[in-house]
């Protein structure tokens, strides 16, 4: 049977409409047909660009015939997590107060993609503002988990994840706070990397925790997301923590041969709490490489279980100023009725935030004032420094951290946000890699009873992106081909999904909290 | 009133410094533009946007605190002071508050009571705001963001002042050295010099404190030395009735000649300030200090010291002159090619200033070369022209700054040095002024100012009034 154009991976798409088996157009239309089809079931966009995308899909493909654009990611379509800004195109956070956010600028990465030649299909589903493990705090409608449709994709670029899975786009971007891609690639069974911090630029990227915060790539494998992110990697003098790095030729890394590569398992990341199922697939994957002539020990890592305060910490207090420009004035939302200046605030804001965000934004204004910065703030920050220093003692003897990406596989919709103490706690084997600034990679590595994938986590040093893709890349070797779920019960849906033009009635507005 | 009462000021200035673009984007800081066009992104706190650090503000910043005797934190940071308003678009202002810039200086001020050091806390950089319009017509307010990122530092002083002279001194000083430097032009009606007034009253003697208000919109130093007054006053009638200064901001209204509450201590805002994540720690070198060091000007006081060793001029026109760079500059400058500091200097002082004055014009605006006043000063020396047509050089010169020697001679303006054509005009005014011309034989000394009159109008102005005065005296014999 011959393969169809959305069973190939970015990087075999690309190829053939180099080679000109393929037409930009053909792609961009396969994919909307895609979305189309699937959008009802999985409602993996917030946005989609349909005649942006096939007018772009033309220029594309006069480039790539006059030879302009030659790279391998020329042509092919791609989904953009909706909080990263793209110029005239709704730009929303999955928040009701950016309902109807057209940015003026698009952000640094997705320029990259678009000097590169892929074709921006739209945006993706999010828990608001990127807070979230599940993508069901979008003021837009939860994201379904294309595996099965009564499970949460993660989050919080479940959509992006999602989109990939249900091959509603050939790859997407993602952006990782404290898991926000590892996480929903491990649900959704598709490969995501959150790059060294400072790799790519966050120009652009509507900040959650500015400290933490980084784009990656979600993508079918671990060669397009190489390819990804060797394009969407830059210096940019317009970021401040942009870093300047020379060895960003990751492709170069797709070798299959992890021999001596020296692989250690932190036995914390193995203790309770830990899927059964998924702690015998990740120790599997782990067996997998050591045939493959990795050296595979175990070792400690402390203060694990200080990463999650600390975080929680530190991110709300960064997001607590972030978020306070959201304020009714100047783009958003606003509120119809109000009382003076700071009745306009109190209200717009009350009204477009959603109860996840709010609960942040009041954790970090608290944490932030004063009397309390030293003991929570500060503290938080030391922590941050304490675990840093647990990783550099790890990567003194070991090039690769393994361990799974999330304790479990995915939860049913609605069983997350009523304890968020719980939701938070599923964060603990992701986010000291964001507190470290460490790259992380989650590699699909099996599935469970109900076959819901399970995802392998890879961690390595800063800007050590290279051995986690020469072990994803040697791991998915051995593994073999991963299928795309099987999708059942999707249902067709013919409308443009350019849905936010005006603020829609059927908006999922948050309770008032007081 | 029994007791005796000293006031205690410390203050807070703003300086917007001259960097051409803003502090963290390359939006223009020139003042006026239509709303909102000198603006991008960045400063319009749109979502996704980051700030990038102007390297001339922090440059701008170390030579200030280095002409002020501060020290340099080497490892310094940006934080963010939050609070909400329509004027700060990110609802939070990107400033320094744990590792400001510079700390621990001071300069020396001069009044009737002598000499005396203020302190200066700290320096610390930060962004400007937008500024509010309201529209009465449509009863709305309107934001335009072009000041919103223009660069400004905030000194601090120590609470070193003990009243309005001390305060004008000192505001005078940082003026003055920061205009030296170039680093901002300091005019307080035009807002880029802003200060705020923190004051309090104690009981001579006493060491402790009393509690402080915080002036704010002091535009003038007339307005700076009423409201010190003002303040000074209603904190002692409050004590002497036995009530309590409140701890509060207020507001000077220049009109009212009055000062009234803006908020009190109890409903100031947590600013919840942090670092800002999106900024990277400040690092200065050594060699970046010693190349900001290399590069400061001599400023006034090194410069008077040297003046009164170089130059033979009077001490009170080496005050005046070192007042403004541009002016020492255009003494020094024309003095070494012309040698003659002296005529340099009555140049500056007279024609110069006058000008100024009359003109209502800052030095700077000054258009003149010392090339160009030297070579007048050349040629008036040298007789090639007389006083009264160099001043009317000057006059023009100080406009257009041409070359005067071409000038004169494209005009006509230079001297006549024809004896002859000399002796035929005096004989012709003698002529026409036989009264005169008895008068002075008749020992009227003053008649012969007119002839001299008389004479040169007849050269028109080009004769040499010397040559004039003693061809006459001798035909007049």
């Amino acid at each position: 049977m011959k393969k169809s154009i959305l069973d190939l991976t970015a990087v075999e798409l690309g190829r053939k409409i180099k080679e000109k088996e393929i037409t930009v157009r053909e792609a961009v239309e396969a994919s909307l047909a895609q979305i189309e089809k699937m959008e009802a079931s999985f409602h993996c966009y917030v946005t989609v660009g349909k005649e942006a995308a096939l007018k772009r899909a033309d220029e594309v493909q006069k480039q790539i015939d006059a030879g302009v654009l030659t790279g391998p990611l020329a042509g092919v379509p791609v989904a953009i997590k909706d909080n990263m800004c793209t110029k005239n195109m709704l730009t929303t956070c999955s928040s009701r107060i950016l309902y109807n956010f057209r940015p003026t600028y698009t952000a640094e990465a997705v320029e990259n993609l678009e000097r590169a030649g892929a074709v921006v299909l739209g945006k993706t589903n999010m828990d608001e503002f990127a807070m979230g493990s599940t993508t069901e705090t979008s003021a837009f409608g939860e994201t379904k988990n294309p595996w099965n449709t009564e499970h949460v994709p993660g989050g919080s670029s479940g959509g992006s994840c999602a989109a990939v899975a249900a091959e509603e786009c050939f790859f997407a971007l993602g952006s990782d706070t404290g898991g926000s891609i590892r996480q929903p690639s491990s649900f959704c069974g598709v490969t995501g990397i959150k790059p060294t911090y400072g790799t790519v630029s966050r120009y652009g990227l509507i900040a959650y925790g500015s400290s933490l915060d980084q784009i990656g790539p979600v993508a079918k494998d671990v060669t397009d997301c190489a390819a990804v992110l060797e394009t969407i990697a830059s210096y940019d003098k317009k970021d401040s923590t942009s870093i300047e790095r020379k060895d960003t030729d990751f492709t170069s890394a797709l070798t299959d041969d992890v021999k001596g590569m020296k692989i250690g398992i932190p036995k914390d990341y193995f203790g309770e709490g830990l899927d059964l199922e998924v702690k015998k697939a990740v120790l599997a994957a782990a067996d997998v490489l050591k045939e493959k002539g990795a050296v595979v020990e175990e070792f400690d890592l402390k203060l694990v279980e200080y990463a999650i305060p600390a975080y929680y910490v530190i991110a709300s207090a960064e997001a607590s100023s972030n978020l306070s420009r959201f304020d009714g004035i100047k783009y958003g939302y606003r509120t119809k009725e109000y009382d003076g200046l700071h009745g306009l605030y109190k209200k717009s804001r009350s009204e477009g935030f959603g109860p996840e965000v709010k609960r942040r934004i009041m954790l970090g204004s608290f944490v932030l004032s004063s009397g309390y910065y030293d003991a929570y703030y500060l503290k938080a920050l030391r922590t941050k420094a304490l675990i840093k220093q647990e990783f550099d003692k790890a990567f003194e003897k070991y090039d690769v951290i393994l361990g799974p990406a999330a304790p479990t596989t995915a939860p049913k919709l609605g069983a997350s946000l009523s304890d968020p103490l719980k939701m938070y706690l599923g964060d603990i084997y992701t986010i000291s890699v964001n507190l470290a600034g460490l790259p992380g990679m989650s590699v699909p590595c099996g599935q469970d009873s109900r076959g819901l994938p399970i995802g392998l986590q890879l961690i390595g040093d800063c800007f050590q992106e290279k051995k986690l893709i020469r072990a994803g890349f040697a791991y998915e070797q051995a593994r073999g081909p991963w299928k795309a779920p099987a999708m059942a019960g999707a249902s067709g849906c013919g409308d443009s999904f350019d849905s936010r033009k005006e603020e829609p009635a059927s908006i999922q507005t948050a309770g008032e909290e007081n | 009133m029994a007791k005796q009462y000293e006031t205690v000021i410390g203050l807070e200035v703003h300086v917007e410094l001259a960097a051409k673009t803003k502090i963290f984007c390359s939006c223009s800081t020139a003042f006026g533009g239509v709303p909102n066009t000198h603006t991008c992104p960045v400063c319009t706190g749109m979502p996704g946007s980051l700030p990038v650090l102007n390297k001339q503000v922090v440059e701008y910043a170390m030579a200030v605190g280095l002409a002020t005797n501060c020290s340099i934190h080497q490892y310094s940071k940006f934080d963010r002071k939050n609070y909400f308003y329509p004027d700060n678009p990110q609802n939070y202002q990107i400033s320094q508050l744990y590792l400001p810039i510079c700390y621990e200086g001071g300069v020396e001020i001069e009044t009737a009571a002598g000499k005396k050091t203020i302190g200066i806390h700290e320096i610390h950089m930060e962004e400007d705001a937008g500024k509010l319009i309201h529209d009465e017509w449509e009863d709305c307010t309107l934001v335009d963001y072009n000041r919103s990122g223009v660069p400004l530092i905030e000194i601090v002083s120590e609470p070193d002042m003990r009243s309005a002279e001390e305060v004008i001194a000192y505001l005078d000083k940082l003026g003055l050295i920061i205009r030296y430097l170039g680093a901002s032009d300091c005019k307080l009606q035009e807002g880029s010099m802003r200060a705020d007034v923190n004051l309090s009253v104690r009981e001579a003697g006493t060491e402790k404190l009393g509690t402080r208000t915080e002036m704010k919109n002091l535009n003038s130093f007339k307005a700076i030395t009423h409201a010190i007054e003002g303040e000074r006053i209603r904190q002692i009638e409050l004590l002497e009735e036995g009530k309590a200064v409140i701890q509060e901001t207020r507001r000077w209204d220049d009109n009212k000649e009055y000062s009234y509450a803006m908020r009190s201590k109890e409903d100031a805002q947590d600013y919840r300030y942090f670092p800002d994540p999106d900024l990277v720690p400040i690092i200065i070198s050594d060699e970046w200090i010693q190349q900001i060091r290399d590069r400061q000007p001599e400023l006034r006081t090194e410069k008077l010291v040297r003046y009164r060793k170089e130059f033979d001029i009077p001490e009170y026109d080496a005050q005046i002159i070192t007042e403004s760079k541009k002016l020492a500059d255009l003494f020094e400058e024309a003095t070494a090619i012309c040698k003659k500091p002296k005529k340099v200097s009555n140049w500056i002082m007279g024609e110069t200033l006058r000008l100024l004055k009359e003109r209502g014009m800052e030095p700077e605006e000054i258009k003149v070369s010392a090339g160009n006043l030297a070579k007048l000063i050349e040629l008036t020396e040298a007789g090639t022209i007389n006083g009264s047509v160099a001043k009317t050089v000057f006059e023009i010169m100080f406009q257009e700054n041409m070359d005067p020697e071409q000038y004169a001679e494209e005009k006509g303006l230079k001297t006549v040095h024809d004896e002859g054509a000399l002796r035929t005009t005096i004989e012709a005014v003698l002529a026409e002024n036989p009264q005169s011309a008895a008068d002075y034989k008749g020992g009227k000394e003053k008649a012969l100012g007119f002839l001299v009159g008389q004479t040169m109008k007849a050269m028109k102005g080009k004769a040499n009034p010397g040559a004039v005065n003693q061809m006459l005296k001798e035909l007049l014999q």
